[in-house]
């Protein structure tokens, strides 16, 4: 076990080096800093000095090298534009990415759970195709046309909601929250739907197919014949069949949730990580966008590696190969 | 006991409710945030445009831009190269520290420190004399007519409280740790910072001891970036926002008509231009080789009226510019009335060409940024649509700023055909002359001509227009120059872009065309 562990960290730590490798091949093609850094009446020369002072004027490997070494004791440089320590600034920002990624996930499934459950036990109800209707919407609209949509029919026509920001936030320790405030929780509603839509089509229509198949099964049909309440055998045995790939695919999104937060969060000027990364690009703010690159390969790689130890916790078929390899 | 408190409890929010209804508060947005507080870390519009509202200068613009007193009560000009400047007194900083000669010295001397990006405060300036607590000399390095022009934005901060804050110098990126002038501030203007998020939240409060009278009635000013276009006027819309820049020019209708809001517009500074690389024998992106088109007066002409600005005008900028004739504002310069703009003539541009040996036309890349100048990419797409109407075949390849400013300014100027925007930061025709009419040189003349066209006679004129003090004198020279350049096609300047503004109709402010923003002239009815 422990060395299964060991393995896969090491292999993960391999992983990363790759996408910091990648990541900063790629960062010789987004444009040069220094024009970004600088006003226009600046002179060549100053901007050549700066260029020599941010050492953009070494080989690819010693830029390379010099941010891996200060990336593995936790140091990712300061940003060009804001002049601040970066990881300081990323930490500043994870809690509303957070906050709207675990709103929007919850939101997902509180929504789109019961959705599928209606629409698999009664397939051809009106309010079934209705939501199968809005499925379709819901997955093929682009987020920031939904985001815009909202927008103008909350904010602007009905005024019920703020179209922008995150509300009044509470400090507490260090996490900036919008939990707490009235105005918070009413600045999270049109991010997270948002957010939130494509997994809840998405999980609406896993739910309703996964219900369509457990409900044609053996065991349905037995536990009918024993008479057993209608209540009962959808709930108590055919939906927890249907639980199993719903909760992996859960798992899986919450890395396209963070990815999809970039548009969300700028469409909604939603101060988190995924609207700095966003400025980090069209300022090609380096160190910016190389951290947020490798936080989000690490947690990918951290929810690769759980969902394998839970694998490896739950088929023991994996247990007795190692055990036979080591043997 | 339970009386008292109930008691005290109703006269607090008595208090409150009673605060609330005297409290003005401006909410306001913009499409980013300032990079940084520190006034010598960026030499950019917006940043010292908000940074105004805290920081003060010796001298200051006023809504029509005319330089007019601020930290400096008066000043004059002691000897061709030395400027004596008198300092206000019972001026104080936000923290209470009082302002005097030393802090002037100390701000121009961090001005040209490693890590500042307003050595232009510096420029022509040999060195700062201190001559009493309220009296400051500048020696200059030749006569100077122009000195106070780019002052406006070169603000004076306190000496004390950088030194012992660690802000003595300005921020550098290499050093890997935070200033603390970066999220701080402590000027002597009109506002104070009470707290900062960047590109979050930016709360003011009025500066009770501001050495000026205040014309504002606001109490609270909030401030936050909006980058999505669409949100921003959806702010505006929805009212939680009192104002707002810039406004996309298809939105400025629906502002308009929405019922409590409108645009302001109004024309800016900044001068909008294609450029032709007329320095190479041979262009980088074309198909005419061995010798290079844009060298042949003809040819520059027959662009100029091959480009029908008008139709940019009404179709592109929605009327939102001001077709340009000069290579600057003609609010920037007394003579531009004598100045006018060629119509549009596609037969004669096609008959130049056929003149210039080019009857079929040619070919030629075009670079243009994306994302810098209002509809900068559509500009250029109209213009290449123009183009083909006289055999012009333009390959446009159109980038966000970032790759764009890399790839055509120096060193690696790796453009034929390009579109630029230029506002001289001191609202002088020297400022235009010198950075893009001007001869390249390796002595910073030229830097931002990436046409490489050179004039003898338009340098020289250049060099006297610096240091001639008579305005009348000056003026004809720069008309002269003005002239050499047009007749030479040297640039084909297309237009001055707009400013597009918008608030509630219960708001009241002055649009600078600068496009800078003093909420000192904001009121809330």
């Amino acid at each position: 076990m422990a060395a299964f562990i060991i393995r896969r960290l090491f292999q993960s730590l391999i992983v990363m080096f790759f996408v910091a490798f990648v990541a900063f091949t790629m960062f010789r093609y987004v444009g040069d800093p220094v024009n970004q850094m600088v006003g226009i009446d600046t002179s060549l020369v100053q901007r050549e000095a700066l260029r020599e002072r941010l050492g953009l004027n070494d080989p690819f490997i010693m830029q390379f090298g010099r941010f891996v070494l200060k990336a593995l004791s936790g140091d990712f440089g300061i940003s060009y534009q804001h002049k601040r320590p970066v990881t300081e600034m990323l930490l500043e920002r994870f809690p509303a990415t957070l906050e709207l990624s675990l709103v929007s996930a919850i939101f997902s499934l509180l929504v789109g759970i019961p959705m599928g459950v209606y629409t698999g036990l009664h397939r051809y109800g009106w309010l079934s195709r209705f939501f199968m209707m809005f499925s379709l919407i819901g997955i093929s609209l682009p987020t920031f046309l939904i985001g815009i949509l909202l927008i103008f029919l909350f904010a602007v026509q009905l005024q019920w909601l703020p179209s922008f920001g995150r509300g009044t936030v509470i400090e507490i320790g260090g996490w900036r929250t919008g939990f707490l405030t009235i105005s918070g929780l009413k600045a999270l509603i049109m991010p997270a739907i948002t957010l939130g839509l494509f997994q809840l089509t998405l999980i609406m229509r896993l739910v309703r197919a996964e219900m369509l198949e457990v409900l044609l099964t053996d065991y349905i049909k037995f536990a009918r014949a024993r008479g057993l309440s209608n209540k009962a055998i959808h709930f108590g045995h055919a939906l927890k069949n249907t639980m199993v790939p719903v909760i992996t695919i859960t798992g899986l999104q919450i890395g396209s949730i963070l990815a999809f937060a970039i548009i969300t969060e700028t469409v909604f000027q939603w101060p988190g990580m995924g609207l700095m990364f966003l400025q980090s690009i069209q300022n090609v703010d380096i160190p910016i966008m190389a951290a947020y690159l490798m936080m989000i390969a690490f947690f990918f790689v951290l929810i690769n590696l759980v969902v394998d130890l839970l694998y490896y916790v739950v088929d023991p078929r994996l247990r007795v190969d190692a055990v036979k390899a080591h043997g | 006991m339970k009386k008292i408190v109930a008691t005290l409890m109703l006269i607090t929010l008595i208090g409150l409710v009673f605060s609330t209804a005297q409290a003005k508060t401006f909410r306001w947005a913009f499409q980013g945030d300032a990079q940084s507080l520190d006034p010598h870390s960026l030499n950019e519009t917006f940043t010292l445009g908000l940074l105004g509202n805290v920081y003060e200068g010796l001298v200051r613009r006023d809504a029509d831009l005319k330089i007019i007193p601020a930290l400096a009560a008066e000043w004059q000009v002691v000897e061709p190269t030395r400027w004596r400047f008198k300092l206000r007194q019972g001026v104080t900083f936000h923290n209470g520290n009082k302002f005097n000669a030393d802090d002037v010295l100390f701000s121009y001397g961090r001005a040209k420190m490693e890590g500042s990006d307003l050595t232009k405060c510096m420029a022509t300036v040999k060195e700062v004399l201190k001559v009493d607590e309220y009296t400051v000399d500048f020696v200059t390095t030749t006569a100077n007519p122009i000195l106070t022009a780019e002052w406006s934005s070169c603000y004076i901060m306190d000496k004390e409280w950088s030194e012992s804050n660690g802000a003595g110098s300005p921020t550098s990126v290499t050093e890997g740790k935070e200033n603390h002038a970066t999220r701080h501030a402590n000027g002597t203007g009109p506002f104070v910072v009470v707290s900062r998020e960047t590109d979050v939240k930016t709360v003011l409060k009025p500066n009770k001891h501001w050495w000026d009278t205040a014309q504002h009635n606001l109490t609270e000013v909030i401030f936050t970036p909006i980058g999505s276009d669409a949100t921003r006027v959806a702010a505006l819309l929805s009212g939680e926002i009192d104002m707002m820049y810039p406004v996309p020019v298809q939105d400025i209708q629906r502002v308009n008509s929405n019922e409590g809001t409108s645009a302001m517009l109004g024309p800016e500074l900044r001068t909008i231009f294609l450029g032709m690389d007329q320095a190479r024998d041979e262009l980088l992106y074309s198909n005419v080789k061995g010798k290079n088109p844009f060298k042949d007066v003809r040819v520059r002409e027959a662009f100029m009226l091959g480009i029908n600005i008008e139709a940019i005008k009404k179709k592109v900028m929605r009327n939102l510019s001001a077709p340009a004739a000069l290579m600057i504002s003609p609010s920037l310069f007394t003579h531009s009335g004598q100045f006018s703009r060629p119509a549009y003539n596609p037969d004669r541009a096609k008959e130049l060409l056929a003149d210039a040996g080019y009857p079929e036309g040619f070919e030629v890349g075009m670079d243009c940024p994306n994302n810098r100048y209002v509809n900068d990419e559509k500009i250029c797409q109209a213009v290449v649509a123009m183009l083909a109407k006289v055999g012009v075949k333009v390959n446009l390849l159109a980038q966000p700023k970032a790759q764009y400013f890399a790839k055509v300014l120096r060193p690696k100027w790796d453009t034929s055909f390009y579109l630029l925007g230029w506002t001289p930061g001191s609202f002088d025709s020297w400022n235009v002359l010198y950075n893009i009419l001007g001869g390249p040189s390796e002595d910073g003349r030229g830097k931002f001509n990436l046409t490489g066209y050179s004039n003898a006679r338009v340098d020289e004129l250049t060099d006297k227009i610096l240091v001639t003090t008579d305005a009348a004198k000056r003026d004809e020279m720069i008309r002269e120059a003005y002239q050499i350049t047009v007749d030479e096609h040297a640039y084909l300047p297309l237009h001055q872009q707009g400013l597009a503004w918008s608030k509630k109709d219960s708001v009241s402010l002055k649009q600078r065309a600068d496009n800078q923003f003093m909420i000192y002239h904001v009121n809330l009815n």
